[in-house]
């Protein structure tokens, strides 16, 4: 089980979080053409990588903030975590 | 029975305290401290059980986790367990213990006829001849498998047992109190760390309860005693016998396995049998010793051969002689201890090793004794059948390929030592990548991948002299880096035997004139030949071959034979281990019992509870409850004997005809506050939400961003800045977390918070053409008519006293309002409205009326809001804007949700007008068309309609829109039912809706 820093609430166990997937992913902005291809690569299409990854956490059973988090997909040390608002 | 085998004054145990117990059916008696396996040894028992798949007779091969054969059921204050380890288990007052996998008796086992069949059984024999005829394997083949698998009986009792769950945090865990353990865990605690020591065993030092060798002038075990005592006495220091760190998950958490009270005769109420520990700890010293390795040779497996350090500790630890005549077959020097102790004890014994005649500390004292040694010698085989009675040796030719004489020798037990091999299964479960050794030919541990060091014998490390070094340097490495403190401690002057190298002799080869099975996994009964099988068969990988012969599977994971196994494979290969590679090591280490693994989440507690305020009430009145997530929910209210249907249509008749009322405190209610609360709402929903006046509610749905519906409900404005969204019960949580996701990281901008409300209100529907006049009398001083407080409108009020949230929304197509009071009060307010509504005929109504009523109406709820359905299916693409942007949105312009024979949702009748139509139906052209059947849809929903008297479903079919009037089949395999319907609107009831705004 991963023992997570969340932001704000310090070292907490996995099971007090929701996992949110690529942290990368930007949703289209509203009221803006969006192709085809562009909606796709945001609703579905997401890269698999082994080694470091930004992903999104979410504290449901803490705080309830969701924040970023750098891992690595095939050892799952944690490098860092952030606030949303931060650079990671 | 006189526990004949047992030595003088000798052991650890207390002859003070005689245990009585029963095996096999008849009574025996050993010492408080013995295992069962001691016990039984001690009255000379070796014959424990029959072999998996050939019924064998088989016997005690170790004195620990590693045996692999006396595996017994066991019965203790009224439970069964079956799968026990003797040699684990600490003998109890009352113990009844039972062999495994024999019939009729252990003595005399008819399935031994396997054993004579061998011919037939060879490798993968399951997957060779239960392949065909495909007839054959529900009546014949399954229930044959089912009857041959597994070896003790589980029980069909409840467990009654207390099992406990406790979560630790240290700086660092030891796992096994040898010399290494302690040592480690003595360097660490004297910095102040904070540290758990873990042994597996009743009692502490490892082989330092074995070993003939002092530390500081003392023997082992007091010097293991005293350490112990010193640890115990830190207040920085967890110490904990009899427990079993089994697994070694991410991020430094590990989890142990305490026996609590296995060992007690009698234990309190709140004595748990067996806890499981978290462990969540900064630094890991695994120092978990290592397993001798047994030398493979013919008919290895009959009773009375067993692992030179088993027969060791059962002398030294238990006072136990398992043999007077016992064989030492070796290949390395540690066996000559064993050959020491038993001529200490009074018996004969002969060492049989494979080396060259050499001297050391060891062989020396051997000789001195006048211990017989013959030297380039193997054991080919053990004579005898249920216990070994003697043994052909041979004299080894140069290349140790063949033997140059043969001769038999009379003894009454073999003792087999093949090299010590390092227990790694922590290090592995790590992620540390094992690297092998030639030195002492195993795996050991490489680089670590986690906070793990792993020190003494589990690193190939056999001196004592290195063993306590390593574990004193480890635990002040460690404590240098939490603490940054040096330690100063002594080292203690060691006093050890020096012992030769080994030989790499590990299968003793079988002459063409002798017959015998040679068994490399006695647990699971794989022999040299069934690898040779598998490998001539093409089997390379040392995974695929483990799964064809079942090698180094089951409970003991190849504890003995995983090595062997690996040397044979490269040995028939010619390649050399390290390429072979290993399999993979998994936890538990050592079985858990599945009452500790689920701990005290049993029964009530398996999950929590939710109960509305009312929920008294509806068990004063018959409810039959249904559970909606963690939610109970009155299902209907039961009157005499009515059955649920007949509950559930009077119910929502009397909706119909009068007024009912629902609790729908269930219901998830997120509180949107801030100056951008519209602008997010209308972000949220797929409709318009910047023009909602105060005092309005609105019914809404939102989509997730691939189109499909997510949830739906109405949302209510209470203030300005202040709206009060509710959201299906079961979809309440995901519904927050998706508005927090929108909120926290897609449009921060938005000056908007969340909050869920579910358990601060509690709910009332008020439903039915009388409702109206159930409201008047609530709230005299409110004017309730249609003008006032027309459907969709919202007042606050004064429920006698009571602040209430008065919404005129409508779930049942009637005329209809909802209430809302603080959760302290909703009792109150709904035994206000069954008072004042007694005289317009009110009753409740439960889950099963709500759905008959909705489901009549044609409103669409979770069986049609499945995550598959975009808002046209569900005919709600009226409520989808085509001016404002919203999450979703995009993807309803994808060209298969606009096709024109896209599925739509209908309803369905039976052409009977009789027949109920089961949920899950697949709806079909042709009953009777050629298989696979087209399926145009399925049925979601299904009731009694109350107000037509007849079945009524909704449907999603295909080209929904073009097909009513249509006729189709309704087919479920599931109840053997195929009913004819016919395709009509999926509102069967005031198709214009007029009721609500009545």
């Amino acid at each position: 089980m991963l023992y997570i820093k969340c932001p704000y609430c310090g070292m907490r166990s996995q099971n007090e979080f929701a996992y949110g997937g690529d942290a990368s992913i930007k949703r289209p902005e509203l009221n803006k053409d969006v192709s085809d291809k562009e909606w796709d690569d945001f609703v579905y299409n997401r890269k698999s990588p082994r080694g470091k990854h930004v992903e999104l956490w979410h504290h449901v059973s803490g705080c309830r903030q969701w924040f970023k988090a750098q891992r690595d997909t095939a050892t799952h040390e944690i490098f860092k975590t952030a606030m949303m608002n931060e650079e990671i | 029975m006189s526990q004949e085998f047992r030595i003088k004054e000798k052991g650890y145990i207390n002859r003070n305290k005689i245990i009585n117990f029963r095996f096999n059916g008849k009574n025996y008696t050993g010492y408080e401290g013995d295992t069962l396996a001691s016990a039984l040894l001690a009255n000379g028992i070796h014959l424990v059980g029959r072999s998996f798949k050939y019924h064998r007779p088989r016997g005690f091969f170790a004195a620990g986790v590693d045996e692999p054969n006396a595996k017994l059921q066991i019965q203790l204050n009224g439970h069964s367990e079956p799968n026990v380890n003797a040699t684990e288990i600490e003998l109890v007052e009352g113990m009844v213990a039972t062999s495994q996998n024999c019939w009729p008796s252990v003595e005399f086992d008819v399935g031994a006829i396997n054993n004579l069949l061998q011919k037939f059984f060879p490798a993968g024999f399951y997957y060779k001849t239960f392949m065909w005829p495909k007839s054959f394997w529900y009546k014949i083949y399954e229930p044959f498998i089912r009857k041959a698998a597994g070896l003790g009986i589980a029980s069909t009792k409840k467990d009654t047992e207390r099992y406990e769950h406790k979560f630790e945090y240290c700086d660092l865990l030891v796992t096994g109190s040898g010399p290494a353990g302690l040592a480690s865990a003595y360097a660490a605690a004297k910095s102040g760390a904070k540290v758990i020591l873990a042994e597996d065993k009743h009692r502490f030092g490892g082989s330092l309860l074995m070993d003939d060798v002092s530390i500081d002038n003392l023997s082992g075990k007091d010097w293991a005693d005293k350490i112990i005592s010193e640890l115990k006495e830190m207040p920085n220091v967890i110490v904990k016998n009899r427990s079993q760190v089994f697994g070694y998950y991410d991020h430094n958490m590990l989890v142990m396995f305490e026996r609590t009270g296995d060992h007690l005769e009698k234990k309190s109420e709140f004595t748990p049998r067996q806890r499981l520990w978290y462990i969540r700890c900064k630094e890991v010293i695994l120092s978990t010793g290592s397993i001798e390795r047994p030398i493979v040779f013919g008919n290895n497996d009959t009773p009375g051969v067993m692992l030179s350090s088993g027969a060791k500790e059962y002398m030294k630890v238990y006072g136990v002689l398992v043999g007077r005549k016992p064989i030492i077959f070796t290949n390395n020097d540690s066996a000559y201890e064993t050959a020491i102790e038993f001529k200490n004890n009074g018996a004969d014994p002969l060492i049989i090793d494979t080396r060259k005649e050499q001297s050391s500390d060891l062989i020396n004292d051997a000789k001195n004794k006048d211990i017989k040694i013959k030297f380039n010698h193997a054991v080919i085989k053990a004579d005898g059948y249920k216990k070994v009675k003697s043994a052909i040796i041979g004299e080894l030719s140069e290349d140790k390929k063949t033997y140059k004489n043969t001769s038999s020798v009379e003894c009454d037990c073999i003792c087999v030592s093949g090299f010590w091999t390092p227990s790694v299964h922590l290090a592995s479960q790590s992620g540390n990548k094992l690297k092998f050794d030639k030195e002492i030919d195993a795996f050991v541990p490489d680089k670590s991948k986690q906070e793990e060091i792993t020190v003494g014998a589990a690193n190939g490390n056999f001196t004592l002299h290195d063993t306590l070094n390593a574990g004193f340097s480890a635990g002040s490495q460690v404590s240098k880096k939490l603490n940054n403190k040096d330690v100063d401690i002594q080292i203690p002057n060691v006093t050890e035997k020096k012992h030769k190298t080994h030989d790499k002799f590990w299968c003793a080869p079988l002459p063409k004139n002798i017959k015998a099975k040679r068994f490399v996994d006695f647990q699971n009964d794989v022999s040299v030949t069934d690898i040779e099988i598998a490998l001539r068969e093409g089997y390379r990988s040392i995974e695929h071959v483990k799964r064809y012969t079942t090698l180094g599977m089951a409970t003991d994971q190849g504890r003995t034979s995983n090595l062997n196994g690996l040397q044979l494979v490269s040995n028939i290969e010619n390649k050399i281990v390290p390429e072979v590679g290993h399999t993979t090591f998994r936890p538990p280490f050592t079985p858990v019992t599945i009452g500790t693994i689920v701990g005290r989440e049993v029964g009530k507690h398996f999950m929590p509870t939710r109960l509305t305020p009312m929920h008294n009430w509806h068990i004063k009145n018959n409810a039959v409850f249904v559970d909606a997530g963690a939610w109970k929910r009155p299902r209907y209210y039961k009157i005499g004997n009515e059955t649920m249907l007949e509950a559930a249509t009077r119910e929502a008749k009397n909706v119909r005809d009068k007024v009912g009322i629902c609790d729908v405190t269930t219901l998830g209610k997120i509180d949107v506050k801030g100056p951008d609360a519209a602008e997010f709402l209308n972000r949220v929903y797929t409709n318009a939400w910047m023009k909602l006046p105060v005092g309005k509610a609105r019914y809404g749905v939102m989509l997730r961003e691939d189109g499909m519906v997510m949830d739906d409900g109405t949302t209510t404005r209470i203030s300005e800045h202040h709206y009060h969204m509710t959201t299906t019960t079961a979809q309440a949580a995901n519904v927050l977390s998706h508005l927090e996701y929108y909120l926290q990281i897609v449009w921060p901008e938005l000056n908007v918070n969340v909050v869920s409300t579910t358990e601060q209100w509690a709910g009332a529907a008020l439903a039915g053409p009388k409702s109206r006049d159930v409201l008047a009398k609530l709230f005299p001083n409110i004017n309730v008519s249609n003008e006032s407080l027309p459907f969709m409108g919202y007042v606050e009020g004064d429920l006698f006293g009571v602040p209430a949230r008065i919404f005129r929304i409508s779930f049942s197509g009637e005329l209809a309002y909802e209430i809302n009071v603080q959760s302290d009060y909703g009792l109150y307010m709904w035994e206000k409205m069954m008072d004042i509504g007694k005289e317009f005929g009110i009753q409740p109504y439960g889950t099963e009326a709500l759905s008959t009523l909705r489901i009549e109406m044609g409103h669409v709820a979770g069986p049609e809001l499945d995550g598959r359905t975009i808002p046209y299916d569900v005919s709600l693409d009226g409520m989808v804007s085509k001016k404002k942007d919203f999450i979703g949105k995009r993807s309803l312009t994808k060209i298969a949700f606009n096709e024109a024979n896209r599925q739509k949702i209908v309803g369905l009748v039976p052409i009977d007008r009789k027949t109920s139509i089961p949920e899950g139906s697949h709806l079909v052209l042709d009953k009777n068309a050629q298989l696979p059947n087209p399926k145009l849809g399925h049925v979601s929903s299904s009731c009694w309609s109350v107000e037509n008297n007849n079945p009524f479903s909704l449907a999603i079919i295909k080209d929904g829109k073009n097909m009513i009037g249509k006729k189709l089949f309704a087919v479920s395999p599931l109840k053997n039912k195929s009913i004819e319907v016919e395709v009509i609107s999926s509102h069967y009831v005031d198709h214009e809706g007029k009721r609500v705004r009545s």
